[in-house]
């Protein structure tokens, strides 16, 4: 085989100078995170707990009113559209407990939670990480002493891995509250069915929408914090950051839940 | 003493020091000038190791820094103090609790004593009863003075002030370089000023180095920078747009 048959085509050439940069752009991203995660990890003993309560009140408490509108209609429209198609289909509405109860804690509650704290908390988190980027006060923070990984990354991230799955239980029944509202004085279900077909619902379902959200907590914590400390270019840079957190949280949290569901099914949880 | 040695760093295809050697004795006050994006910042930050050169050695007191461990180097950190561009006071706490932030975190005061201490490093640079004040409450001047407290509080043996007169009226200006030549009369820190403001770099300097495409092109006293012959030196302290030094000036 001669020199000549071994280089690369124009067609490979093209497509390895397309996909290269982006390619090593994700790699290097992917690394920074890792790193990032075991340092936060790491720093996870010795947080600050004024500071960790202070981010909770700003995670927990100041995300309930926006978590619990959102889980109230969603469980609203979800026993309206499954008792109104229901009743088509099998000329009465059926199973409306059983439908909200499993979407809602099972998919629901965790993935709507996660997406409304995505665009909330992570917002928050990448602009004011971003700001101080810019702006040299993480490296301030390095001048005097202090880690900022530790200072801003584990309050954060402690905070969310609490209060996201406490959010998620209160969006869970919440939502089957509001699913109980409709179903009675909108479909006429008596009130003892619906309760008895939710109260078929096992631990098993719980823990398995439980899970999946502390997992959606550490995505939203780490990729917004990420996205702040690697900020660059002043305001239009807050502002990119701010986005990508918010749209890269919004997706690994889709995407993610799929395989978790598929993981926590295969070990016959929920 | 600090002792840069043919230190080399990029940021992606930008070489923006390519060699810069320099030499800062204790005791001294010495200032780097140079234009804009010469890498001025660059070498402040190098110095206390908040970047990592691509090439050559940075020795704090002997020892070399761009190898070391993160523990070791918060260690080197210790001794120095940073006095950033735009101050880079921390928005969410009080003016207070910022001069106070680096002495709770390090533990090296009694806690007791850190409010009073809070309170004359501030008077230290004419500041009173801003303590409770939010940053964003100040203007600039006082910002940029809370900035200083903020570092001297640290009891630095290294005070590295970044652009301390950018941006303020040429009388704030000058009140920042008295404070600059008052402190270290006081304190008697080894200070590295970053300027180009020629009239403070003159003031507050025992040397002036200039930086110029990445290398340090001369050190010298004031006297004999003012004095120079050096076409790149006489250009930038006479502040002229004819000279062998060419800003690149895109038109838009």
């Amino acid at each position: 085989m001669n020199r000549t048959e071994l280089r690369p085509s124009a067609f490979e050439q093209r497509l390895l100078k397309w996909l290269g940069g982006p390619l090593i752009n994700l790699s290097e991203s992917l690394g920074r995170i890792a790193i990032l995660t075991r340092q936060t990890i790491a720093w996870v003993k010795s947080a600050d707990r004024p500071t960790v309560f202070a981010q909770m009140v700003s995670v927990g408490a100041d995300s309930l009113p926006v978590t619990v509108l959102t889980s109230l209609f969603t469980g609203m429209v979800l026993a309206l559209q499954t008792g109104v198609s229901f009743r088509r289909v099998f000329n009465e509405p059926i199973y409306v407990g059983t439908v909200v109860g499993l979407s809602l804690t099972k998919e629901l509650g965790p993935v709507l939670t996660a997406v409304v704290i995505a665009g909330r908390v992570g917002a928050a988190i990448a602009a004011e990480l971003g700001t101080m980027k810019v702006t040299e006060q993480i490296d301030a923070l390095y001048t005097l002493g202090t880690n900022p990984i530790k200072y801003l990354a584990v309050p954060r991230l402690i905070a969310c891995l609490i209060c996201i799955p406490i959010l998620t239980l209160i969006a869970d029944f919440v939502g089957i509250a509001g699913g109980l509202m409709v179903a009675v004085y909108r479909l006429g279900i008596p009130q003892a069915t619906y309760v008895n077909e939710i109260q078929a619902l096992t631990w098993k379902e719980g823990t398995h929408g439980l899970a999946k959200s502390v997992v959606f907590a550490a995505i939203i914590a780490l990729i917004s914090c990420y996205k702040g400390f690697t900020c660059e270019g002043g305001a239009e840079g807050v502002g990119k950051a701010t986005t990508s957190a918010v749209v890269i949280s919004m997706v690994l949290v889709l995407v993610c839940d799929y395989f978790l569901s598929a993981l926590l099914v295969s070990f016959g949880i929920g | 003493m600090i002792r840069l040695v043919n230190v080399h760093r990029s940021f992606g295809p930008n070489h923006v020091l390519r060699g810069c050697s320099l030499d800062i004795r204790d005791g001294e006050t010495l200032t780097i000038i140079g234009g804009s994006g010469t890498g001025k910042s660059v070498t402040l930050k190098l110095m206390v190791g908040l970047l990592k050169p691509n090439r050559g050695e940075i020795f704090v007191d002997d020892q070399e820094i761009s190898h070391l461990s993160e523990d070791a180097l918060s260690q080197v950190q210790e001794k120095f103090a940073y006095v950033f561009q735009g101050g880079a006071l921390f928005d969410s706490l009080t003016v207070g609790q910022n001069v106070a932030f680096g002495l709770y975190n390090l533990k090296k005061m009694d806690r007791d004593k850190i409010p009073d201490y809070v309170r004359e490093r501030l008077a230290l640079v004419g500041l009173t009863g801003v303590e409770q004040l939010k940053p964003a409450e100040l203007s600039g001047g006082m910002r940029k003075r809370v900035a200083i407290a903020r570092a001297i509080a640290m009891a630095p043996k290294y005070l590295l002030y970044d652009e301390p007169t950018t941006g303020l009226d040429p009388i704030m200006s000058d009140v920042i370089n008295d404070l600059i030549v008052g402190l270290q009369k006081k304190l008697g820190v080894t200070a590295v000023v970053v300027t180009h403001d020629m009239k403070s770099a003159f003031k507050v300097s025992n040397r002036i180095a200039m930086l110029y495409e990445g290398k340090i092109v001369g050190v010298d006293t004031p006297e004999a920078i003012r004095n120079s012959k050096d076409p790149l030196v006489q250009q930038f302290i006479s502040g002229s747009a004819e000279g062998p030094i060419k800003m690149k000036v895109r038109a838009f």
